[in-house]
C-alpha cells in the first residue's frame, strides 16, 4: 500500500523529451490512468516509475520514499505488460512464484498463495501447462496473477488489454476493475484508449508530447476539459469543433456566431464569457448535445439550426448523423426514432447547456 | 517425398544393379550394359508400381496421395526428376572420397598399396587397421576430446554473455566494441600464428593442450558472440523487465531467464565449434608438442612418410571423423530451428 508522486519529473532522450515536467500525486488506493495518443509519454511515465527508464530530472516517490536511484526489484511493485512477457520455458505456475522465490518465501507459502490466486483468477486448472499452450485471455490472467500473487504496493498495467479480442476487452476491463476494488492497492494503468480510461479510472491523466494536459476524475474530464485537446480526445465520436468563431451581444443576449448559426448562450454563462465579448473563440459542442428536432431531450437549453443529412449509421440505441452545413462536418447522436434521410434538409437542436468555448491562442478553455 | 522420387531412385538403382551385372560378361560389355539398364528400369518398374498401389488401397490415409486433377506426369514433375536425378548424381560424386577411405581401411596393407585398385572393395575385410589406429592414435584422441569439449563449452558459454550483454544492456561504447570483436573472425589464422606461439610461451603453457584451449577459446569468441546476440535480439526485452521486476538482478535473468531459453543458440554453437577445433590443424601442430597433440596432427604425421601403408592412416581417418557425425547426428535437429532462430516467441 503505497502512495506515488511524480515530481517535476523529466525524460529526455538526446534533444527529444518524451516527458517534459510532470507533476502528480496519487494517492494509496486509488485508481489512475494514463492516456493519450502513441508518443505521448503515458508508457516512459510507467516505465520510470517502475524502473525501466532512468529519470533525467526531477523525483518519483512511492510512499515517502524516493526511488530514483531504486532497483526495480526493491520498488514493491509489480507490472502487467501489454505482452504479457511471461516466462516461455516456465509453467504457469513456475511464473507466478518466479518473483517469490527470488524473494526466498518459504515454499510452502509460495504454494498457498499461488493456489490462491490462481484460484481467484479462474485459472487453478492452468498451472501445469506452458504459456504457449494458452489463448490470449488465459495469458493476460496469469500476467496479472503474476503481479498480484506479489501483493506489491503499487501496480502497474501497460495496455494489458490491446492484445485481446473486442468481446474479450469488456469483460477484462470489468475484472480488472473488480480485482482493484477487491485489493484496495494503488493501480496505475496506461492505455491509448479513451474508453478504457473512463470506464476504469478514477482519475485520469490525459498526456499529449510528453506534457500533462489535464488530470481529473472521468466526469470532470468530459463535462469541463481545460483545453481543446483534451476536449477532442475524450468522448467518442469526438466532439464538434466550429474554429473562429465570434462571441457577440445582441440586445443584451450572448451569441455565438458559428456560421452558419447564431446560437445563444445561456444566461448563467454570461458573467464568465463577459470579457471575450467581441473576440474569436472556438465552440465546441459534442455529437450527443446536437439532437433531432423531434426529440429533445427534457432539461436542455436548446439553440435552433439546420443542416443537410450526409451520412446515417444507424447504431441500434441511437443515429449517428453526419450534418453537413456550409462546407463544414457536424456529427449528432440522434434519437434512433429520428427520421433523418440523407440528402434532406433536418433541423438541428444544439444543447447549449453543455456548450464549450476556447481560446484559440492558448487552445484552454474559457472559465 | 513423391512417388517420382521413388520411381527415380528405383530406376537408378536397377540400373546401376543391373550395369554391374552385366558389365563383365558377353564380348560386347557396353551393349550388355545398355541392355542390363534398360531391363533394370524395366524390372524397378515393374516392382515399384504394385508396391506403390499396394501402399495406396492399404493404407487408411493414403501415403501417396495420386494427383486427381492434373495429368500424372506433368512438365513440373518431369523437370522435378530431372533435379533429383542431378541431385543424386552429385551427392554420389560428394561421396566417392568417403567411399575410398572406408574401402581403403578395410583393405590389407599389401591390397591397400595398389594405386590401380583404389575404386574396388577389398577382396578380404581386414578389420586389424581400426585395432592398430586405435592403440597408435589412442591418446591423441583422448587430447582432442580434452580439447575441443573444454574450449567448446568454454567458448559458447562466453559467447553466451556477451551476446547477453551486447544484446541487452547497451552500454556506452557497445556499438564500437562489438564490430570490433567481429573483426578477429576475419583475422587469418596464419597472419597470427607467430605472436600467438610467443604468448602462448610467455604464459608457459607451450606445448601443452591449455594453450592450445586458450587459442581455441580466444579465436572462437568473435563467432559465439556474434550467433547468442543475435539469437538475443529476438528474446523479447519486456520478458527480461518483467524478470527485473520479479526481483531477477543482472546474472538472475540470464540464469532463470535468458539461459534456459538458449538451447537452440547452444546447439549453433556447439556443433560449430566442435567441428572447427576438432579439425583445426595448424594451431595444433604449432602449439603443441609430442604428448599434447590432438588426433589431427597425429594423423597427418601417421599418413606422413615414405612407403604408408595407406589402410592405417584412412582407419584414423574415419575414427577422427566420427565425433564431428555422432554431434551433429545427435544435435543436428535443433541446428536448423537454432538457425531460424526466432523461435521463443512466448
Amino acid at each position: 500500500m503505497a502512495s506515488v508522486t511524480y515530481r517535476n519529473v523529466t525524460k529526455r532522450w538526446g534533444d527529444f523529451a518524451a516527458v517534459s515536467n510532470l507533476s502528480i500525486e496519487i494517492p494509496d488506493g486509488e485508481f489512475l490512468v494514463f492516456v493519450g495518443p502513441s508518443g505521448c509519454g503515458k508508457s516512459t511515465s510507467l516505465r520510470m516509475l517502475a524502473g525501466l527508464e532512468e529519470i533525467t530530472e526531477g523525483e518519483i516517490l512511492i510512499g515517502d520514499r524516493v526511488v530514483n536511484n531504486v532497483a526495480p526489484k526493491d520498488r514493491d511493485i509489480a507490472m502487467v505488460f501489454q505482452s504479457y512477457a511471461l516466462y516461455p520455458h516456465m509453467t504457469v505456475y513456475d511464473n507466478m512464484a518466479f518473483g517469490l522465490r527470488l524473494r526466498r518465501t518459504p515454499k510452502q507459502v509460495i504454494d498457498e498463495r499461488v493456489r490462491e490466486v490462481a484460484a481467484s483468477l479462474g485459472i487453478e486448472m492452468l498451472l501445469d501447462r506452458r504459456p504457449r499452450q494458452l489463448s490470449g485471455g488465459q495469458r493476460q490472467r496469469v500476467a496479472v496473477g503474476r503481479a498480484i500473487v506479489r501483493e506489491p504496493a503499487v501496480f502497474l498495467l501497460d495496455e494489458p488489454l490491446s492484445n485481446l479480442d473486442a468481446k474479450l476487452r469488456v469483460e477484462a476491463r470489468a475484472f480488472i476493475s473488480k480485482l482493484h476494488q477487491r485489493l484496495g492497492t494503488t493501480f496505475i494503468y496506461v492505455t491509448h484508449d479513451q474508453t478504457e480510461a473512463m470506464t476504469m479510472g478514477q482519475r485520469i491523466a490525459v498526456l499529449r508530447a510528453g506534457e500533462l494536459m489535464q488530470i481529473d476524475t472521468p466526469s470532470n474530464l468530459y463535462e469541463h476539459p481545460a483545453n481543446i485537446f483534451v476536449a477532442g480526445f475524450i468522448g467518442s465520436p469526438a466532439m464538434n469543433f466550429f474554429d473562429n468563431v465570434l462571441l457577440t451581444e445582441e440586445d443584451g443576449r450572448m451569441i455565438v456566431a458559428a456560421d452558419p448559426y447564431s446560437l445563444e448562450v445561456p444566461e448563467e454563462r454570461y458573467e464568465l464569457y463577459r470579457p471575450y465579448l467581441g473576440k474569436r473563440v472556438v465552440f465546441g459542442i459534442r455529437p450527443e448535445d446536437v439532437h433531432h428536432p423531434d426529440y429533445p431531450p427534457a432539461g436542455i437549453i436548446p439553440a435552433m439550426g439546420e443542416a443537410n443529412v450526409d451520412v446515417v449509421e444507424l447504431m441500434g440505441n441511437e443515429k449517428i448523423v453526419y450534418l453537413e452545413s456550409e462546407g463544414k462536418t457536424i456529427l449528432s447522436r440522434m434519437d434512433p426514432r429520428s427520421d433523418v434521410r440523407v440528402g434532406h434538409r433536418t433541423g438541428a437542436v444544439f444543447n447549449m447547456a453543455n456548450m464549450h468555448l476556447f481560446d484559440p491562442d492558448t487552445e484552454l478553455a474559457l472559465q | 517425398m513423391s512417388v517420382f522420387t521413388w520411381i527415380i531412385l528405383g530406376l537408378l538403382v536397377g540400373s546401376l544393379g543391373t550395369y554391374l551385372l552385366f558389365s563383365d560378361r558377353g564380348r560386347n560389355p557396353d551393349h550388355g550394359a545398355l541392355i542390363g539398364g534398360i531391363a533394370g528400369a524395366v524390372g524397378s518398374l515393374v516392382l515399384l508400381i504394385p508396391l506403390w498401389i499396394y501402399v495406396y488401397v492399404q493404407g487408411k490415409q493414403p501415403v501417396y496421395e495420386l494427383p486427381k486433377d492434373r495429368p500424372p506426369l506433368s512438365g513440373k514433375h518431369l523437370t522435378r526428376m530431372a533435379l533429383y536425378a542431378f541431385l543424386i548424381l552429385m551427392m554420389l560424386v560428394y561421396l566417392l572420397p568417403v567411399y575410398t577411405v572406408v574401402v581403403t581401411s578395410l583393405k590389407t596393407p599389401k591390397e591397400a598399396g595398389k594405386l590401380a585398385k583404389v575404386w574396388d572393395l577389398p577382396t578380404e575385410i581386414n578389420w586389424k587397421s581400426y585395432e592398430t589406429a586405435l592403440d597408435e592414435l589412442g591418446p591423441q584422441l583422448k587430447n582432442s576430446f580434452i580439447l575441443t569439449i573444454s574450449a567448446t563449452i568454454i567458448s559458447a558459454v562466453m559467447g553466451s554473455m556477451n551476446g547477453y550483454v551486447l544484446a541487452k544492456w547497451k552500454f556506452p561504447g557497445a556499438n564500437i566494441i562489438f564490430p570490433l570483436m567481429l573483426f578477429g573472425m576475419f583475422i587469418p589464422y596464419q597472419s597470427i600464428l607467430i605472436p600467438l606461439f610467443q604468448f602462448v610461451q610467455d604464459i608457459d603453457l607451450g606445448g601443452t593442450i591449455y594453450g592450445l584451449i586458450i587459442a581455441h577459446v580466444v579465436y572462437g569468441l568473435p563467432i559465439t558472440t556474434l550467433i547468442f546476440r543475435n539469437y538475443y535480439a529476438e528474446v523479447p526485452t519486456e520478458m527480461l523487465e518483467a524478470g527485473a521486476i520479479d526481483g531477477a538482478g543482472f546474472f538472475g535473468i540470464y540464469r532463470w531467464i535468458v539461459f534456459p531459453l538458449s538451447l537452440p543458440g547452444f546447439v549453433v554453437v556447439i556443433i560449430w565449434q566442435f567441428t572447427q577445433i576438432w579439425n583445426e590443424f595448424l594451431f595444433a601442430v604449432t602449439l603443441t608438442d609430442q604428448s599434447s597433440q590432438p588426433i589431427t596432427v597425429a594423423l597427418a604425421l601417421l599418413a606422413g612418410g615414405e612407403a604408408v601403408n595407406w589402410n592405417l592412416p584412412m582407419a584414423g581417418a574415419v575414427l577422427a571423423a566420427l565425433p564431428t557425425l555422432v554431434v551433429y547426428i545427435v544435435l543436428g535437429r535443433y541446428f536448423i530451428r537454432g538457425l531460424l532462430a526466432g523461435s521463443v516467441k512466448g
